[in-house]
């Protein structure tokens, strides 16, 4: 049915939105990219850039304190989107069995992911105050512990504590696609397998994992590849300290470029940064493409 | 089946966890929010409010007041700069899916798309910054409008394409044999039965940019274009003596999502499954 004017039109209707991304996406990615092999710097006055090859690579790859930072992204990212992961299947089997009252509790599960990322941060600031704050007071009126804490004052802690308040956000994505995915487990299976006497746990392991798994996949390297550019939440709950213990990857490149202005060297360790993000990416398709294709099958 | 008492006992304390863990910081916050100062730094805490105070409320939608200000400028940011953003990305990203939907445009080009979303947001910022400085743009909600859209029109397209997908073809055939052009049969044909899907696409794309604070932070630095996260991210970093005003604000920011998310939850949920688990 189509024509030469509709071959024409397929592009002339991408064109807008091919322009918009262009502009805003390709080309910034393309500058950081030029930038990452100069000195630049952000300065008042224009001042002249030279090219000084892979000095920025060679110095990034080298560094330290680019390294912690990136060993603590991954961190971040492995415990969090692993809790996310444990707690969402956990909660959406609890949801999938029939009880009074499930109906609201599959309403309520959505509020966390509502809640915009930066008053979760300031909403969990305040109850891990170390004075005033509520986990203070309920763990020790309860007996839990002897002495305050200061949760996200401590070096040790204070990563932790931002993990907790992100998987309290971002725990419900899965719990909605682990619950669509049940929905989808042949419960004749299910019952046929508790005949031959299989325990819950077994036919979990079995029947329901492996069932539920491809579409689990995809939602987790979804959730890597968010949780890996982590910046708003540390941003806003610890400013990366104490003693940069919470500062991240993406934290680290805005401070080359906004505190200390060396936008050329920013911009080697944002194109490392995008290096890995483009690996994780492309995990995601892999990931994608198999579970669509699965489900036609 | 019938379950064995002990079983159901079970089910319901694990149902009661759940439901405390949701709900219990949103429910500390409003706590937080309407509690008399004194009762907020009493050690340990008081878990009653002494008495019930709404003056932080009253202060925000007071303009004379400081905060009031700071909160109802940053309001005003957020609801024009994302209602702007979504209306943008939803007219470019309409004709876009259309085109992936029933003119075979590229799947590749769609997952280049998706791409641009899923890299970190540190990677485009500098350049960005750069340009519109150099374009006297900073600080301005049109520069937030434009980079939004971007951040939106991916996500928006594809959502937008997984519905045109399911759309009865034989109407737009019909429409094409009567010699009815392309945008005719966009507007008069496809739009009408899509009206459900943008409608879902568009709060979705509204509730991205409500919570971005990445590219506000960058991009802006007083009331004219301050939006809500970055307001909210100031009002914690100064020096308040009142943590009931932190969470009042923050009540405020939660209340649009919190609702439109209750209220059209299904709309929300299936959207949100479909654009996280297929690619």
């Amino acid at each position: 049915m189509f024509g030469r004017r509709q071959i024409r039109e397929k592009w002339m209707l991408l064109v807008p939105a091919m322009a918009v991304l262009g502009v805003i996406t390709l080309a910034p990615l393309v500058n950081t990219l030029w930038l990452s092999f100069t000195d630049a710097k952000i300065t008042a006055i224009a001042t002249p850039v030279n090219l000084i090859g892979l000095e920025n690579y060679i110095y990034a790859l080298t560094d330290p304190d680019f390294q912690d930072a990136l060993w603590r992204t991954l961190y971040f990212t492995g415990v969090s989107v692993g809790l996310e992961v444990a707690l969402g299947i956990a909660i959406a089997l609890l949801l999938n069995q029939e009880f009074r009252g499930r109906t609201l509790l599959r309403a309520l599960i959505i509020l966390p992911w509502a809640v915009p990322t930066i008053v979760n941060a300031v909403a969990w600031r305040l109850i891990y105050h170390p004075e005033y704050g509520a986990l203070n007071s309920l763990l020790f009126q309860l007996g839990f512990i002897s002495s305050y804490q200061s949760w996200i004052g401590s070096p040790a802690l204070a990563l932790n504590m931002v993990i907790l308040a992100d998987v309290w956000k971002n725990f419900p994505l899965v719990v909605y696609v682990a619950l669509a995915a049940l929905q989808t487990v042949p419960g004749d299976l299910l019952k046929a397998a508790a005949i031959e006497g299989a325990g819950p746990w077994k036919r979990f392991c079995a029947i329901t994992l492996p069932w539920i798994a491809g579409p689990l996949l995809v939602v987790v390297v979804l959730r890597t590849i968010e949780a890996f550019r982590v910046f708003d939440i540390v941003y806003a709950m610890t400013g990366g300290g104490p003693a940069d213990s919470t500062k991240t990857a993406s934290f680290y490149v805005y401070q080359e470029y906004f505190n200390y202005l060396r936008s050329g060297s920013g911009a080697s360790y944002a194109v490392l940064i995008a290096g890995i993000s483009a690996v994780l990416i492309l995990a995601y398709y892999a990931a994608a493409r198999r579970q669509d294709q699965g489900g036609r099958a | 089946m019938r379950r064995k008492p002990l079983h159901s006992v079970l089910l319901y304390l694990a149902a009661l966890a759940v439901a405390l863990f949701t709900t219990a910081p949103l429910i500390w916050l409003a706590h937080m929010s309407i509690s008399a100062p004194a009762d907020l730094t009493e050690v340990p805490l008081r878990w009653i409010p002494s008495e019930v105070d709404f003056s932080r409320y009253q202060a925000l939608f007071d303009l004379e007041s400081g905060a009031g200000e700071r909160f109802l400028s940053a309001l005003r940011n957020s609801v024009l700069v994302a209602g702007a953003a979504t209306a943008l990305a939803l007219l470019l990203a309409v004709p876009a899916a259309y085109s992936f939907s029933r003119r075979r445009a590229p799947m590749v080009l769609l997952f280049a798309f998706l791409a641009t979303i899923m890299m970190p947001p540190i990677t485009y910022v500098l350049p960005l910054y750069t340009a519109f400085s150099g374009l006297g743009l900073l600080n301005s909600k049109v520069t937030l409008v434009i980079v939004y859209t971007a951040m939106l029109l991916p996500f928006a397209i594809w959502l937008m394409k997984a519905n045109i997908d399911v759309l009865p073809v034989e109407v737009e055939q019909a429409a094409f044999m009567e010699g009815a052009s392309t945008s005719f049969t966009l507007r008069v044909v496809v739009l009408p039965l899509a009206l459900p899907a943008i409608a879902a696409t568009a709060m979705l794309s509204f509730l991205v940019a409500w919570d971005e604070f990445f590219y506000a932070l960058i991009f802006t630095n007083d009331l004219t274009a301050k939006t809500l996260p970055v307001a909210i991210a100031d009002f914690a970093a100064g020096r308040v003596t009142d943590y009931g005003v932190i969470a009042s604000v923050g009540v405020m920011a939660t209340l649009p999502p919190a609702l439109l998310a209750i209220c059209f939850q299904k709309f929300i949920v299936s959207g949100l499954v479909a654009g996280s688990v297929k690619g």
